[in-house]
């Protein structure tokens, strides 16, 4: 459903070309160019934490130390981890997308406190500069920083949590924002249950960065202090526990998958009914189940310990508690699939990425309950299936649906089109390189192949070889998905404000969008996936 | 025997019933991914737009309370059963059976220290008879490591200052891994040892030897052999040639070595003796600082009878 509005070529000033000037982005306080800033910094980073992954790939092409050293390789593998969980996959939708489209969508002309935001993205870049001083002593930790190790190694930790700390405040002030804005911004009209899902996901996210954050910025201080003052919070030699780190660690970082996850189901819920031209099924059950997971995640932490030597009592509780998250993520794609059925199926790029997301993260998905069945943990756990599983979930399931949002809000944010030849060319290469080496890491780690190894035993070699050859596969794919990015930019046709006939909010607005986003607010009468029905 | 080809197959009775539970999610998941992804390509293909036909969904429907039903039931059912299969066996890998000998082992960076009933200590090698429960209490005198023995899908981190515990029941005779899955440092990925099955009979022959042996006197040379095959320095160094994670000991007495700080030394009796109590003092150049410190470990009769047997490597 083209939107009357035919962009007229003599274009108003939108958002991007109003003012001019390094200092008008610095100081801006429009939520979509501070969204804007966001993804590139983050962007960057998940092409540099690419490249670690390619290396760390590149060393096990063959069994013994041919590339690097193990002091190297650990410092790969952790720089790795460290720069994708906390500089890419936790911010970015939220921080990026979800800072340029959450007031479009909800009919509001910025976040609820604009000076606040930007206070925020200082905040962020500010962390990743200290984040960027630890380089000079690259930890060697792991991204998970277990004492005692963390708390003994010569590597920059200290510094490195440091701004992580500073990332987590950034975090915590945008979720706050953000719960500020639905709460209080939405246009006249638009009720809980009109409201768009990615804004229901959002909500929920923001939850959990609220409450969850400030446990891990306590623990990371509490790390700062063991390595600075030799407390022994965590030093058994000084009456202290190492498992209590690992308590505190993953009673946020598990939580934390679902602020790397929910924000990408909401991407999901937006793209699936546009491009079925299908109202979405089961509207409310997927709103609920998000808040379902988001309360569900805090009771599951102990599945990270089955085998640490926690007591028998608490593995038993956390397994069972695990599997009560199982239902409600499964009825989310239920309902994804239900409102396909008899629609009118577009297999845009948008499209496309957002089916690999179903059929990956499912995949993610589905080998989650043999790690949080006891009896196969054991064996599996701190092996390449849990690598394997958590690349599914988070490079299959995360990274597909920040994909399937880029290409599908790239024409709101540029004004203009993809070249959808190139997208679609780059997605196959990505589907292919993912699976050819992320799926055979599952079989590796049946066989017993441990993670966090620099070397291994010969008979694991061949499994190495074909991963390291589809990581490169992959890492062309998404070359040229950059290359598309940035060419289109100025090559790419110019985009009307809704080339996907979508029924959300910001398609109704010029695109780019104006700076104030809306001429007038506008009034809702209705849910944004009221779709036509034809009889047959 | 312990060149046999190191196995994989379950190698206990608890290891094939992890394995019918891993089966046993394996189907279950299968079947729902068949049955969501076959839908989902179903769907693509069956209501893709075509040209020429009007743009617009064939059906509005939103909601469909048995549909909903079935899809939280079923899948509430089957995770109830995957968590009850796997609670049942998992209490078979916690559960030490009665008159299980014990074994004490403590992780270090990077190397497992076993100690047998008879107070005898070994080295990344432990050795068990077929069919008899053992124990492995585990500590470690560092940070955490993950003692995992991937035949007998068992595994359980080694805690500083506290202790856990792993059992298991060997089924057959042979060589099998042991590694380290808790990431623990440089040297985390060579931190691998061997767990040696015997026949009852020859293992409790090889029992009693060892236990004389350890009591016998040896000529010097003799006595540092034993003591490097009992420290487990041969995983790393060769006494032919052959160079292994570490240099090869061969020609290596009174040799000139050339030093990662590229200064140069000789391996004298001092060099070998620092070597062997503070390896992290100096490495040779192209090695990885990986070999573990024998502080405490080692006896300082037992130095002079290693650096003795070095010296016959000519
Ligand atoms: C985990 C593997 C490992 C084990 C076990 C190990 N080493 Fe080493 N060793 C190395 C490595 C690697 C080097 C070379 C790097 C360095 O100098 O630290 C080395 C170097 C040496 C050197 C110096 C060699 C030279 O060419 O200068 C001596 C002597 C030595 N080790 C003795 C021992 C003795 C004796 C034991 C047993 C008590 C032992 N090592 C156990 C890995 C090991
Ligand atoms: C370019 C594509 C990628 C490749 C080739 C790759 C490869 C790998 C490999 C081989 C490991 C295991 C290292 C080891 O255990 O020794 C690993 C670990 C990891 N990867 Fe990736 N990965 C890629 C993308 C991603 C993405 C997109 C994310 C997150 C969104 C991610 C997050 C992680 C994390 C958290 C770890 C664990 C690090 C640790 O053990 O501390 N990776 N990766
Ligand atoms: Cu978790
Ligand atoms: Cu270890």
């Amino acid at each position: 459903m083209i939107n009357g509005l035919i962009m007229n070529e003599t274009s108003e000033p939108n958002y991007l070309t109003e003012t001019r000037g390094l200092s008008s982005w610095i100081f801006t306080l429009d939520h979509k160019r501070i969204g804007i800033m966001y993804l590139c910094i983050i962007l960057f980073f998940f092409l540099v934490g690419g490249v670690f992954g390619l290396l760390v790939r590149l060393e096990l092409l063959k069994p013994n130390n041919w590339l690097m050293s193990n002091q190297t390789y650990n410092e790969m593998f952790t720089l790795h981890g460290v720069i994708m969980i906390f500089l890419f996959v936790i911010p970015v939708i939220p921080s990026a997308l979800g800072n340029f489209f959450i007031p479009l969508l909800i009919g509001a002309r910025d976040v609820a406190f604009p000076r606040l935001n930007l206070f925020s993205v200082w905040l962020f870049g500010a962390g990743v500069l200290v984040v960027i001083a630890s380089f000079s002593h690259p930890i060697d930790t792991g991204w998970t920083f277990y004492t005692p190790y963390s708390a003994r190694t010569a590597a920059a930790v200290t510094i490195l949590v440091g701004g992580i700390f500073l990332m987590g405040m950034s975090t915590i002030l945008t979720a706050l924002n953000f719960i500020v804005t639905i709460h209080r911004l939405r246009a006249p009209g638009m009720t809980w249950h009109r409201l768009p899902l990615f804004i229901w996901s959002m909500y929920a996210t923001s939850i959990i960065n609220v409450i969850a954050t400030p446990v891990v910025g306590m623990t990371f201080m509490l790390l700062m202090a063991e390595r600075l003052f030799g407390i022994g919070f965590f030093d058994p030699a000084k009456g202290g526990d190492p498992l209590l780190f690992q308590h505190f660690f993953w009673f946020y970082s598990h939580p934390a998958v679902y602020v790397m996850i929910l924000p990408a189901m909401g991407i999901i819920s937006e793209i699936i009914p546009v491009f079925s031209r299908k109202p979405i099924f089961g509207y409310r059950a997927i709103a609920y189940s998000s808040m379902a997971i988001a309360f569900s995640g805090f009771l599951v932490w102990g599945h990270h310990m089955f085998v640490a030597g926690m007591s028998n009592a608490a593995d038993i509780f956390f397994s069972f508690f695990t599997f009560s998250v199982a239902v409600p993520t499964g009825i989310k794609v239920f309902n994804w699939i239900a409102t396909m059925y008899k629609g009118s199926i577009h297999l845009d790029t948008p499209m496309i990425y957002a089916l690999t997301f179903i059929f990956s993260f499912v995949i993610g998905g589905l080998t989650g309950p043999f790690l949080g069945a006891l009896a196969t943990d054991v064996p599996l756990h701190d092996t390449y299936f849990v690598v394997a599983h958590f690349h599914y979930t988070m490079m299959g399931g995360t990274v597909m649906g920040l994909f399937a949002g880029l290409h599908y809000w790239y024409p709101k944010m540029t004004g203009r089109m993809l070249n959808e030849k190139v997208a679609k060319l780059a997605w196959a290469l990505i589907f292919v390189g993912f699976f050819v080496t992320f799926f055979n890491m599952f079989i590796l780690g049946f066989r017993g192949m441990p993670r966090r190894w620099a070397t291994y035993p010969p008979r694991f070699q061949t499994q190495h070889i074909i991963s390291t050859v589809g990581s490169w596969i992959l890492a062309a794919g998404i070359v040229i998905m950059f290359y598309n990015f940035i060419r289109c930019l100025k090559k790419g046709e110019k985009a009307p404000p809704n080339p996907w006939g979508a029924k959300t909010l910001e398609w109704q607005v010029p695109s780019p969008p104006p700076t104030g986003n809306f001429t007038e607010i506008p009034v809702i009468t209705d849910w944004p996936y009221s779709y036509p029905k034809r009889d047959e | 025997m312990s060149s046999a080809p190191t196995a994989f197959g379950a190698a206990s009775h608890v290891a094939s019933e992890v394995d019918n539970v891993f089966i046993f999610i394996l189907v279950i998941t299968a079947f729902f991914f068949v049955a969501t992804q076959g839908t989902l390509i179903y769907f693509v293909i069956r209501y893709r737009h075509r040209k020429g036909r009007p743009d617009v969904a064939t059906s509005s429907v939103i909601t469909n309370r048995i549909l909903e039903g079935i899809w939280i039931g079923v899948p509430s059912i089957a995770v109830a059963a995957i968590f009850f299969y796997g609670y049942t066996v998992w209490e078979d890998i916690r559960t030490v059976p009665k008159g299980a000998e014990e074994i004490n082992v403590t992780a270090r960076q990077w190397l497992y220290q076993f100690q047998y009933p008879d107070g005898r200590k070994s080295i990344n090698e432990v050795r068990v008879p077929v069919g008899q429960a053992v124990e492995f209490n585990l500590t470690s005198a560092d940070v955490l490591h993950g003692f995992y023995l991937p035949a007998f899908r068992i595994k359980q981190d080694a805690v500083p200052g506290r202790y856990t515990y792993v059992w298991l029941r060997a089924s057959d005779p042979g060589s099998y891994d042991i590694f380290c899955t808790q990431y623990c440092g440089v040297g985390h990925s060579q931190m691998r040892a061997k767990l040696i099955v015997m026949p009852p009979a020859r293992y409790r022959q090889w029992y009693r030897q060892e236990t004389a042996k350890a009591e016998k006197v040896l000529p010097l040379a003799d006595k540092g052999k034993a003591v490097v095959q009992r420290l487990g320095c041969l995983a790393c160094h060769s006494t032919d040639g052959t160079v292994k994670v570490g240099p090869t000991w061969k020609n290596l007495y009174e040799s000139r070595v050339l030093l990662e700080n590229g200064k140069t030394v000789i391996a004298d009796d001092n060099y070998i003796r620092t070597k062997i109590l503070n390896p992290a003092a100096t490495t040779v150049k192209g090695f990885p600082k990986v070999m573990p410190t024998f502080k405490g470990i080692i006896k300082d009769d037992e130095i002079t009878a290693v650096i003795a047997y070095i010296k016959t490597l000519k």
